[in-house]
């Protein structure tokens, strides 16, 4: 929990991790990939305040205490949801994966959602797969990540038959929330992987799921706006937003949010501080003492007020977790509802009705 | 021909070396729609006194997308063998996980598809062109806001050609972009035109139209910070005609 000017926040982070890409889990022949890409998350980590950069020994492996100390006893978290990466061609026992998280997560009881992942093209081995992570780490949602290469696939959409499948396991077995990468990434190599028109057809076919698009789609924030205006059940994973653009650019944090919160609203917008890429500590701080600023620039921004922020950094995602929030940290009044509530069942030319 | 005695060769290959940088502003990264040079991609540009000219570039990650690094990496080269003086052009693309596969097939004239058989299976000119689009979207915003500022209504703007815009940069930009599309560029072309078609934007579709060209540019803009960010800290160092005043510009 973080408390400023009497205000109480409940903090769920929504999107960590705990990896090992350290030398003794690279795959021998691969070892310029797993250095690779370590270091370009490193790199991400550069857009953060300097007092917060790690060298890059320490980022490749951290300890537990470093994560519980960094997350919880000074990031101000009260429960974080583990976003699994599997990168098994370049990392021996993978980057971070399910039972890498829950191995660690289980010895503080309370402390941490475990997602799983899949890949529709596991067929169905991977099914099987899901079903028993579902069963034993209790996972209410899963990471995926359709632009992955697999064995000369060259990535694969949700609105694929096989995909399908999994969805609707999803639903049998109680995942509720599917978090997609649109984000940042490397293959395909010929296409744009931030295409976000299959995650629109399945948000429609299936509603009782959510869709929390991570990064925001982010190089492409506006093919994300316009789909996240139609469909009611996605949301805007805030994980690359807060961390590499709060500090390093202020005036764009500022437009990018004015935008998320003109066309997906406030009510659809979930922290994640992406650790260790980024501590929650300066994340959680600077977002509760974030104001719009002044100027032509940001005049018809939605502004974000102390509720709205509170359903950003933990009510959103405690929501769609189920996670129980102490009555102390619950809202005393609706916030600013976005465009899709004002403007819904419009037709899209009609959406705005002026400046 | 130079007189005798004022070490001709060194004082062209100065002249050369910065014709070929000059050359590579023409070279935009096609997801940020910017120079590579004013971005810093460019680590130097030289060119030697038999005419060899050098292109070393370098990108803010390891895994930036092979797709746009390819296309920086071939436009790059077409653009430097077009400086004349210049014999054979090298480009050496730098510590990137698919630089000897890129620098390879740029040298031997191969299309994207050949250089990466079995794990791309088409040419890059529709991503170009998609990105070409938001281009011209994200440019529409640049152009409309400041008429929006002096007072103009969002109506207004669409009874607006192009002549009938005051000249600035980014109108010329504007229009140079929609010409590489094959939309009116015109004097006589709308100003608000669906960047897909061409055609004019109708009427009630104006604000959203104008709404759709902000966040576009929202979102190209805050990429390349993004993008400065980390090759910032990747490097440290400054590169060939790095404009640091549009770094700046949000610190």
């Amino acid at each position: 929990m973080y408390e400023k000017n009497g205000e109480k926040y409940f903090v769920v982070d929504s999107h960590m991790h705990y990896w090992n890409a350290a030398p003794d889990n690279w795959v021998p022949g691969h070892e310029q990939y797993a250095k690779g890409w370590i270091e370009c998350f490193h790199a991400y980590q550069g857009l953060g305040p300097p007092q917060t950069h790690w060298p890059i020994e320490h980022f490749q492996k951290y300890s537990e205490d470093d994560l519980m100390k960094d997350v919880f006893t000074d990031g101000h978290v009260d429960v974080a949801i583990f976003q699994p990466t599997y990168l098994k061609e370049w990392y021996k026992e993978g980057f971070n994966t399910t039972e890498r998280n829950a191995t660690m997560g289980e010895r503080h009881p309370g402390k941490f959602v475990y997602n799983t992942r899949w890949d529709p093209r596991d067929g169905d081995e991977g099914l099987a797969m899901l079903r028993a992570n579902a069963e034993r780490y209790g996972s209410k949602g899963v990471k995926l990540y359709t632009a992955e290469w697999n064995n000369g696939s060259r990535g694969w959409k949700l609105t694929d038959p096989g995909a399908y499948r999994y969805l609707e396991a999803c639903q049998q077995l109680g995942i509720r929330n599917v978090h997609v990468h649109k984000g940042p990434t490397i293959w395909p190599l010929d296409k744009d992987a931030f295409d976000v028109s299959d995650v629109d057809h399945v948000a429609t076919d299936f509603p009782d799921l959510n869709f929390i698009v991570e990064h925001v789609g982010l190089p492409r924030i506006e093919d994300f706006c316009f789909m996240a205006t139609q469909e009611p059940n996605v949301y805007a994973g805030l994980a690359v937003v807060i961390g590499g653009l709060m500090h390093a650019r202020p005036r764009f944090f500022a437009k990018v949010m004015g935008e998320l919160l003109f066309w997906v609203g406030e009510d659809k917008m979930t922290f994640g501080s992406d650790y260790a890429i980024w501590e929650p500590k300066w994340q959680v701080e600077g977002l509760v003492d974030w104001e719009m600023p002044a100027g032509e620039e940001f005049a018809d921004y939605p502004k974000l007020g102390t509720e709205g922020k509170k359903k950003i950094l933990g009510l959103n995602a405690a929501k769609l977790y189920g996670i129980d929030v102490p009555a102390e940290y619950q809202l005393r009044e609706a916030g600013t509802p976005g465009a899709h509530e004002v403007l819904a069942g419009q037709p899209e030319e009609h959406a705005v009705s002026g400046e | 021909m130079l007189a005798p005695g004022v070490t001709p060769g060194l004082q062209v290959r100065a002249t050369l070396s910065a014709a070929v940088l000059a050359a590579l502003e023409s070279v935009r990264d096609p997801e940020l729609d910017e120079p590579v040079t004013s971005l810093g991609f460019v680590t130097s540009a030289t060119v030697s006194a038999a005419g060899e000219a050098t292109v070393r570039l370098r990108l803010p990650t390891y895994f930036c997308a092979p797709n746009f690094a390819f296309l920086m990496a071939a436009d790059a080269h077409d653009a430097t063998a077009a400086v004349p003086g210049v014999r054979s052009v090298q480009v050496v693309l730098e510590d990137h996980f698919a630089a000897a596969a890129i620098n390879g097939g740029v040298a031997a004239g191969e299309g994207f598809a050949s250089t990466f058989e079995g794990e791309a299976a088409g040419e890059l000119h529709q991503l170009r062109a998609g990105f070409l689009r938001k281009a011209v979207l994200a440019g529409t915003d640049q152009v409309c806001r400041p008429l929006l500022a002096a007072g103009a209504r969002s109506g207004r703007l669409r009874e607006l050609t192009l002549g009938q815009v005051p000249r600035s940069p980014a109108l010329d930009r504007l229009r140079r972009r929609r010409a590489e599309l094959g939309l009116p560029a015109g004097d006589d072309a709308p100003l608000l035109i669906d960047p897909q078609t061409g055609a004019a934007v109708r009427p009630e579709a104006v604000p959203l139209h104008l709404r759709k060209a902000r966040v576009t540019r929202v979102g190209m803009e805050a990429n390349a910070g993004i993008c400065r960010g980390m090759l910032r800290h990747r490097y440290g160092t400054q590169g060939q005609g790095e404009s640091t005043a549009v770094a700046e510009e949000d610190m």
